[in-house]
């Protein structure tokens, strides 16, 4: 229950820092955006359904939709990465050493190499499924290249930093409940 | 029948990854080919509810330029007052009745109200602007916005109940019609999704001499914009050898990252013009039946 309150409190602030920090930042270059809201999804407990994962991502794109003007373009991308997520975390989760010893992903929980390359490859996912849904509407290929690589960097540097400030020292499982 | 279950079952989390992807790029799609009203509704009043906070602590910091630009507009009105100008003399001028109105009287054409910004956004390709102002205070579609300096922002797209939508210059569908101020030639301001300092005037011919640093106005034939509105000034002139016309480069006249006080434009005659266009046109092609 108390994670449950604390993610609904993290959606909130991840959603307005989002929409009243970052996109208010003067931009440095007009294709380049700084994105930090999706790290909400990849902080989501290891224990969360599937499905929910799916739903979740959904609602949490639509409601930075409805502030940007842009229905079902950051939904359409914050629901692939969480269809991948699961898969990823399998892939980069050493099971046999801490199994259920943490609650969610974090450098912590497993190790800055694999949980930087799980960050990477979601970004990637991301921005690249994103920019291309824009590139449908708008735009040419290389702007299109562009915008991915600037934008994977810049959220990756910010993912960055958040971990190193909130490390989020988690209590083990079996301390906790 | 059972095989179709355990299919179910055992790709429940495709399916509805698939689902909800439809779901999204449906949206993402309808609303891009009419950006109208079905996704807006009451999400505006929520989003609009929050920026309307978050602007009544960030308006403190513009408190100063914002001063500026009302003095500037104050100061611009004050040279229009009457007392200002001196009457010629009756005897040798022109004679004049004591009115300027003629027998039916005069027709008031533009109507202007203010409005507060109260979300803004000049990052993305498609930027929109959201005011304090509704249905409910009598914004419709198609009014137009201008800063408190009296240059242009945008278009009213969308209205709901207390808050309103308007589609800025800086916006990839954006097209307004404009002039340049030296040779009242008439053109169309567009926006490359770039620059949010740079707009794009097409349409001026090269037989025009146009100049670095000309002025260019909101045009005499936008349905919209009032005529003679600051959109901005040529920055740099594109001359494109396949075509006739120059492409300019105008540097904008509004700062699209600070705006706060605006004023919603009514053309109240609109609804006439855009009538008598599309009946001309139907009659048009009337005729054209006939011939054939």
């Amino acid at each position: 229950m108390i994670n449950f309150f604390k993610n609904i409190i993290r959606f909130v602030l991840f959603l307005g820092v989002q929409v009243y920090v970052l996109n208010n930042v003067p931009p440095l270059h007009h294709f380049i955006s700084p994105v930090i809201y999706y790290l909400f999804l990849l902080w989501l407990p290891f224990s969360t359904d599937k499905f929910w994962l799916l739903i979740i991502g959904f609602l949490l794109g639509l409601s930075f939709d409805y502030f940007l003007m842009t229905p079902g373009l950051h939904a359409a991308g914050c629901v692939l990465i969480m269809y991948l997520r699961p898969a990823l975390i399998n892939l980069f989760v050493q099971y046999e050493k801490n199994e259920f010893t943490y609650r969610e992903p974090s450098a912590a929980a497993m190790g800055w190499a694999p949980f930087l390359t799980y960050v990477f490859i979601l970004t990637i996912v991301y921005h690249g499924y994103i920019s291309f849904l824009e590139w449908l509407q708008f735009g040419n290929f290389l702007d299109f290249l562009f915008k991915i690589i600037s934008s994977s960097i810049i959220s990756m540097l910010l993912v960055i930093t958040l971990e190193v400030i909130f490390s989020r020292k988690q209590k083990l499982r079996s301390t906790m409940s | 029948m059972h095989n179709i279950f355990l299919f179910l079952r055992r790709y429940s989390t495709f399916i509805s990854f698939l689902v909800l992807q439809v779901i999204a790029l449906v949206m993402l799609f309808r609303y891009n080919k009419n950006q109208r009203a079905f996704f807006l509704g009451k999400a505006n009043e929520i989003t609009g509810y929050f920026n309307s906070k978050y602007n009544n602590a960030e308006d403190f910091f513009h408190l100063q330029n914002e001063n500026k630009r009302v003095h500037q507009l104050n100061d611009s009105l004050r040279n229009l007052l009457l007392s200002n100008f001196t009457t010629p003399d009756i005897s040798v001028g022109v004679f004049s009745d004591t009115t300027n109105f003629d027998s039916s009287g005069k027709v008031r054409r533009y109507f202007s109200r203010t409005a507060q910004v109260v979300g803004n956004s000049v990052s993305e390709e498609k930027n929109y602007i959201q005011l304090n102002r509704g249905s409910k205070y009598g914004i419709s579609d198609n009014m137009a916005v201008v800063n408190s300096d009296g240059s242009a922002v945008g278009v009213v797209v969308n209205v709901s109940e207390n808050f309103s939508q308007v589609m800025s210059l800086l916006h990839i569908q954006s097209k307004v019609n404009a002039m340049v101020k030296r040779s009242r030639n008439n053109g169309r301001i567009e926006w490359d999704g770039k620059n949010p300092l740079v707009l794009t005037l097409k349409d001026i011919p090269k037989s025009d001499a146009v100049a670095v640093g000309d002025s260019v106005l909101t045009g005499l034939y936008s349905y919209n914009f009032p005529p003679g509105l600051l959109i901005g000034t040529v920055e740099e002139i594109i001359n494109e050898k396949q075509s006739n016309f120059f492409i300019l480069k105008i540097k904008t006249a509004t700062n699209f990252q600070n705006l706060q006080q605006v004023f919603v434009i009514e053309n109240l005659q609109r609804k006439e013009q855009v009538e008598l266009d599309k009946a001309t046109h139907k009659k048009i092609e009337e005729i054209n039946k006939v011939k054939k």
